[in-house]
């Protein structure tokens, strides 16, 4: 039921794990529902350097929040805020339609660390 | 890679001398029961011999109380409809279980839409229903519980011959869904004092896509699917002869082997849920710790969801399976593990292990290797596993 490149970031997730050097970091999701995203990023002059994740869920849940950390790296914070939780979902190959609402949230993951981070910066 | 299948709950292999029995049907024997000719009489034949097999295996007093069927569900939907349908004249009211499974428990929503009333009995955390709530629900226009005997996904066995004893006095029908105990437990219908019983071969070595429904003789059932008289009038259709001879085979192999299965099953399944929830930190035995199958193991591990574990044990070739969400097919988890007073989140980290009889020492040793490493990466990977520990009772069920 996954494709191929699902069951390669689920078995082998890029970026797992907390970020020391972040200031950014978002959540989404809820433990009733079963799943939460958590995306940590780094960002220094508008680019984000660095990227992990945590995540509780299922495979999809795992895939697509490693694909979101690989996509994000190198990318300008306006770049980042394009990417759509359909994006990630294609640049896996898609996703069961069952999945693509409870367990496609690791670019609103993304963005809410975005948000997090420039939420800081105004605060400074 | 070597597979592993530890979901016989799910399914169970064709034994050999089943297939060996059915052979013969899906050959040269290919004649519609229902015909008149020498085709039609020698697989008419074949499955009168394989009911009056099954009436004896179950304790029936007649090979006539045992109807076939297409499938445990649909054993269990004329079982619930057949007779809330022809009983309808002297009440509406329905009893059953809050862990039942969905065959039964989806036919409800139907029979409510109709007019039916129906209480679903709780159970406590190991998942038994108690005979006083089953008191307390009876009323005057009660005219059926229905109760399983074994849950398909916690393995509680249910006193059932305790409920028939209380159910027979006040002269209420009562059925049971014993899908997952015909085979693995004793099951005579004349001890546990039903009314009606369910059955499915696949469940026990035999086929897929035949099951049975046991109705003592004077209970009335209303027809569920129409077109011709066989099963007396009962289930239109013409019937799995290969199918139906299969699973009388199936059941009497079965029921002689079964002390013997019975004992290596509950030796296995021990030693691998005290290794695991030895081997593992936080995890919850669901189910009743002795009054469960021989071949269940149900544990949760917390702070992880079950269809990554489910993902993970397959790439290391284990089957199994889990009352998550995501495999449940809902957004909820398993509706069982909830009656049973367990959260959303320690419910979404459920997994099920059915052994089955060839099932050895060295698989089970392989999933103790594997399992807790598994668990490991993911709790690894949780942000809701750096609140180890912060609570004190993280591991029982939140009433």
């Amino acid at each position: 039921m996954y494709s191929e490149k699902v069951m390669d970031h689920f078995e082998n997730p890029r970026n797992v794990g907390e970020l020391e050097t972040a200031n950014g970091v978002g959540e989404v999701g809820n433990a009733k529902c079963g799943d939460i995203m958590r995306v940590y990023l780094q960002i220094k002059d508008g680019r984000i350097l660095d990227a992990k994740f945590k995540t509780f869920g299922c495979g999809a849940a795992i895939a697509t929040s490693s694909m979101v950390t690989e996509m994000v790296k190198g990318k300008t914070i306006a770049e980042a805020l394009e990417i759509t939780n359909q994006a990630v979902a294609d640049a896996l190959d898609g996703l069961p339609s069952v999945k693509m609402h409870c367990s496609n949230l690791a670019a609103d993951a993304m963005h809410r660390a975005i948000l997090d981070y420039q939420a800081k910066q105004q605060v400074k | 890679m070597e597979r592993i299948y530890l979901d016989h709950a799910a399914t169970t292999s064709l034994d050999p001398r089943v297939l060996e029995t059915m052979l013969p049907y899906l050959q040269g024997i290919y004649g519609n029961p229902s015909s008149i000719h020498a085709f039609g009489r020698e697989a008419k034949k074949g499955i009168e011999a394989a009911r009056a097999s099954i009436a004896k295996e179950l304790g029936a007093e007649s090979p006539s109380e045992i109807i076939f069927t297409g499938s445990g569900s649909e054993s269990d939907n004329l079982a619930i409809k057949g007779v809330a349908r022809a009983y309808r004249e002297k009440g509406n009211h329905i009893i059953t279980s809050a862990i039942e499974h969905h065959a039964v428990y989806d036919t409800y929503a139907a029979l409510e839409k109709e007019g039916f009333e129906i209480t679903y009995l709780p159970v406590d955390e190991f998942g038994m229903v108690a005979m006083e709530s089953l008191l307390n629900a009876l009323q005057p226009s009660t005219i059926l519980v229905s109760i399983m005997h074994a849950n398909n996904e916690v393995g509680t066995v249910q006193p059932i011959a305790e409920f028939s004893k209380l159910l027979k006095e006040r002269k209420i029908l009562f059925h049971t869904d014993a899908v997952q105990s015909v085979g693995v437990l004793p099951v005579k219908v004349s001890e546990l004092g039903v009314d009606l019983l369910s059955l499915s071969a696949h469940k026990f070595y035999g086929p897929k896509g035949v099951g049975a429904l046991y109705v003592r003789k004077g209970v009335k059932l209303a027809q569920q699917i129409h077109g011709g008289a066989q099963e007396r009038n009962r289930r239109a259709g013409t019937e799995n002869v290969p199918g139906i001879v299969g699973m009388a085979r199936a059941l009497e192999l079965a029921n002689q082997e079964r002390i013997a299965h019975q004992a290596h099953l509950t030796e296995l399944r021990d030693y691998l849920i005290e290794s695991l929830m030895t081997k593992i930190p936080e995890t919850r035995l669901n189910g009743h710790p002795t009054e469960r199958l021989p071949g269940n193991a149900n544990l949760c591990f917390r702070y992880i969801e079950g269809e990554a574990l489910l993902l993970n044990l397959d790439l290391k070739g284990i089957a199994g399976s889990s009352g998550s969400a995501c495999t449940s097919g809902s957004l909820d988890p398993s509706h069982v593990l909830l009656a049973m007073g367990l959260s959303h989140e320690i419910a979404h980290g459920s997994l099920r292990l059915s052994l089955g009889k060839a099932t050895t020492k060295a698989e089970i040793d392989y999933v103790i290797e594997v399992l807790p490493e598994i668990v490991n990466k993911l709790r690894a990977m949780s942000p809701l596993y750096e609140f180890a520990g912060e609570e004190q009772s993280l591991c029982t069920a939140k009433k």
